[in-house]
């Protein structure tokens, strides 16, 4: 035994434990996230019970997708006033996403193993998708135009005729959402510049003839735009009036029939009826909506494709705004500045500022960016729309800006190290040639610290796509009406407020109303700012290393 | 007893006659009474010494003598360490470098520099060679492409880049890199070229080249070297200095400072007995 401690295999043991447990625990993180986050989309089979209640002796029916089990302790259960036998001591329960929350108030349902009596897997059972109250499941019964039913459910041709139904539907629900969007969207922007023109010009004080004769430009613009609007609005009802017409009987597991209009209707599954092909099919389809389609239902259904975007808006206009002053400064730092104790006491402040908790960095941000700077721009450039703020309130560009502060330090450290590994000869070299300091600061330094450069860069998008408390206080919102960039001039919305992954996970999580049909969207969110992450930093990665090819030195 | 051996090769390398008088010769370089410290530590101690033009003049001595402090002074590269203090003149063609109106990036154009480790920039071998010329805001294709062939011809490595001259500079061997750091420095056509311990990170093969590469140079231009090696500071060079411990100890011409040195410090220093 003393032979080995001597041999010094301990430490080793030691050692390559700390790495194993590491690996052990970063891998089982992952693999929780993405089986977890994973899952959630695929189309699992309904399953319908027969439900027995020992103390009242009546049976009832249950009808969803069973999502999980646990075991407690029969203790528990009786305590929780659930009928569990005095012989039992252990009970099984299931979770039951029974959907229908119109209908039975809540869409998620534990019942115990022992009084379930029957479990089948009943062909026919639809899961239909709604834009409200989530999902709906139930058997159908008839298809209904204008109030009168045109095929039933047991009519050969009425899958075919739902399918028509369906995708008229959808297809008009798309079309009054392009009216809505591109069309209405576009009327009151230009409304609301001929108010913020018209504002303007009460500021400007002109003669009251000019005034009045700008006013009345104005006002016929305005009017032009409100005809073109009632226009847009007839359409809009129109469409409306047509999507409403048809709609689908169906019956759930209690026996009641409930009518469900297609306009609510977003898809219309029949799991129980799916080959394994098609439930991947249907699974990839799936996972691709969530990527590419924006939220819906408080965030508890629909995609988080606002929150991918604007993750990765803020992350780029972050590194664009970090990367030079970061360079900047650590080079003045490790080439200009004389090396005393001033230097030194800059140089530690600055190691020291990337230890400041980064909600500190957020009250900063919003008093300073966001009140202070916004403020005075808005009251300079953008009086007229005073006093709703445009600038004065969190917002995109805060938000990066804040975030730039934030991983300042990582960039500087960086570059100062990048800058410092080059060895001194290569700059006698150039200054023994009649070069200035400059000049070979610029020709030969900097091009060989780039790698030092984009390390920080790396180590900052690590850290900024991942901050959240920051965020919450100066742009980032449960839900922002628009995308930071889309087609209307100027293109890049630096004033408006977004949404991020990791608020997204937050506020999914624990600030949802309908904990257990957000839970697995917690997790694929997860999943997606993980992945997010680590593709920003293999990008970053492969240029660093594209430059360390480049500008390969002996020292390295 | 090794110095005996080595004398013959002395005799075929030195053209000129033994017993030369240094100061007769045309002077390119003269040292008046220079003083240096670094701080408190005294490196060189008043030094007085004339470098002939066109001539090989080798600084060999002792590790820590001050012989690359001496060899940096005469292109000014002690300004950039901040605790060193210099007193004394040296006259470039009579005048006196130290002067506060001396622009010394001019200075540097004036007086090329060659390292102890090779030290090619992360560019290509066409750019490095390029590098001193657009710093003078030479820009224009052909003149650039006519002075790196002929840089590196006058170094001669044209024929072994001549190829692959936008590849980078690393690829090559650290011999390649060394004359490719010389030919970066004659391509400003400099009067004067400083060599410290030029082939000390080299191989023999390399340090030969470098060794016949300095004798051709010096038909150009006024070359000081500084070495480790005795040999090759009998071989490549006409006039040696002997430095110890800041001072100069003895200057001769090569031949007869390595076989009847004045001082019996040059003796013990150039038989080995210490060192």
């Amino acid at each position: 035994m003393k032979q080995w401690f001597r041999s010094g295999t301990p430490w080793i043991w030691l050692t390559g434990g700390a790495v194993t447990i590491s690996i052990v625990m970063v891998v089982g993180l992952l693999s929780l996230i993405a089986v977890r986050g994973l899952s959630h989309f695929w189309p699992g089979s309904v399953a319908e019970v027969t439900i027995f209640d020992p103390r009242t002796g009546e049976t009832s029916s249950v009808m969803g997708e069973i999502v999980r089990s646990e075991t407690i302790t029969a203790q528990m259960a009786r305590e929780g006033g659930n009928p569990v036998g005095e012989d039992q001591d252990l009970v099984t329960r299931y979770l039951f996403k029974q959907g229908n929350r119109d209908q039975f108030g809540t869409d998620f349902v534990w019942h115990f193993d022992s009084t379930m009596q029957d479990v089948r897997y009943p062909q026919g059972v639809m899961v239909i998708e709604r834009r409200e109250w989530g999902n709906f499941y139930g058997f159908p019964v008839a298809l209904m135009t204008d109030g009168l039913v045109t095929v039933t459910a047991d009519d050969p041709a009425f899958a075919a005729q739902l399918e028509v139904a369906l995708a008229r539907a959808i297809e008009r629900a798309n079309a009054q959402r392009v009216i809505e969007r591109r069309d209405v969207g576009r009327i009151n922007t230009a409304i609301e510049r001929i108010r913020l023109t018209e504002r303007g010009l009460e500021l400007q004080q002109l003669p009251d003839e000019e005034l009045a004769s700008q006013r009345a430009e104005l006002r016929a613009q305005r009017e032009a735009l409100d005809a073109e609007y009632d226009v847009l609005r007839m359409q809009m009802d129109e469409l409306q009036r047509e999507r409403r017409r048809d709609s689908l009987v169906m019956a759930m597991t209690d026996g009641r029939e409930v009518q469900l209009n297609l306009s609510t209707v977003i898809a219309i599954t029949q799991p129980n009826d799916m080959s394994l092909l098609s439930k991947f099919g249907h699974y990839f389809a799936k996972i691709w909506e969530f990527l590419t389609t924006e939220p819906r239902e408080a965030n508890t259904e629909g995609g988080i494709f606002p929150a991918i975007f604007g993750t990765i808006t803020m992350v780029f206009i972050m590194s664009i705004m970090v990367t030079p002053f970061g360079i900047l400064a650590a080079i003045y730092l490790r080439e200009y500045a004389k090396q005393g104790p001033l230097t030194r006491m800059i140089r530690i402040s600055v190691y020291n500022l990337a230890g400041v908790p980064s909600i500190v960095f957020g009250v900063f941000g919003l008093g300073f960016f966001v009140y202070y700077l916004g403020g005075n721009i808005d009251r300079i450039f953008y009086e007229a729309a005073l006093p709703s703020p445009t600038f004065g309130t969190p917002g995109l560009f805060w938000a990066s800006l804040t975030l730039a502060l934030l991983t300042l330090p990582v960039v500087i450290v960086s570059t100062e190290e990048g800058l410092a590994r080059i060895p001194s000869t290569v700059r006698q070299g150039s200054l023994a040639l009649g070069a200035t300091k400059s000049e070979t600061l610029w020709r030969v330094v900097v091009p060989l610290a780039t790698p030092g450069m984009m390390t920080g860069l790396i180590l900052a998008i690590a850290r900024a796509a991942g901050e959240v408390a920051p965020l919450m206080l100066v742009g980032v919102v449960k839900l922002a009406p628009n995308l930071p960039i889309d087609g209307e001039f100027p293109f890049v919305h630096l004033e408006r407020k977004i949404m991020h992954l990791g608020f997204h996970i937050f506020d999914v999580g624990f600030q949802s109303p309908n904990v257990e049909a957000s839970r697995p969207l917690v997790y694929a969110t997860a999943l997606v700012l993980v992945i997010l992450i680590v593709i920003l930093n293999l990008t970053a990665i492969s240029i660093r290393n594209r430059l360390r090819e480049k500008y390969r030195s002996d020292s390295d | 007893m090794e110095q005996q051996t080595e004398k013959p090769t002395i005799k075929t390398h030195l053209a000129a006659p033994s017993e030369v008088n240094i100061d007769a010769l045309p002077r390119k370089l003269e040292v008046k009474d220079l003083r240096l410290s670094y701080g408190k530590d005294e490196a060189l101690r008043g030094i007085n010494l004339v470098i002939p033009e066109k001539k090989v003049t080798a600084f060999i001595g002792p590790s820590g003598c001050g012989k690359s402090t001496l060899l940096r002074c005469f292109n000014r590269m002690n300004d950039l360490v901040e605790s060193c203090t210099i007193t004394g003149e040296i006259l470039l063609d009579g005048e006196n470098i130290y002067q506060p109106n001396v622009d010394v990036a001019e200075l540097r154009r004036q007086v090329g520099m060659v390292f102890q480790k090779p030290n090619p920039f992360p560019k290509s071998i066409y750019e490095n060679v390029a590098y001193g010329l657009r710093l003078q805001g030479v820009n224009d294709r052909r003149t650039l492409d006519e002075v790196v062939e002929q840089s590196l011809r006058g170094a001669a490595l044209w024929d072994e880049v001549k190829d692959r001259l936008h590849d980078n500079a690393f690829g090559l061997s650290g011999g390649q890199q060394q004359r490719l750091v010389i030919a970066r420095a004659i391509a400003i056509e400099p009067e004067v070229l400083l060599l410290d311990e030029p082939a000390s990170a080299l191989d023999p093969i390399s340090t030969l080249k470098i060794e016949e590469l300095i004798n051709e140079l010096k038909e150009q231009y006024t070359i000081v070297i500084v070495t480790h090696n005795m040999q090759q500071a009998a071989r490549v060079s006409d006039q040696t200095a002997f430095l110890y411990m800041g001072e100069l100890i003895e200057y001769a011409d090569t031949n007869t400072l390595f076989t009847t040195p004045a001082k019996k410090q040059t003796e013990d220093y150039i038989t080995g007995r210490y060192g």
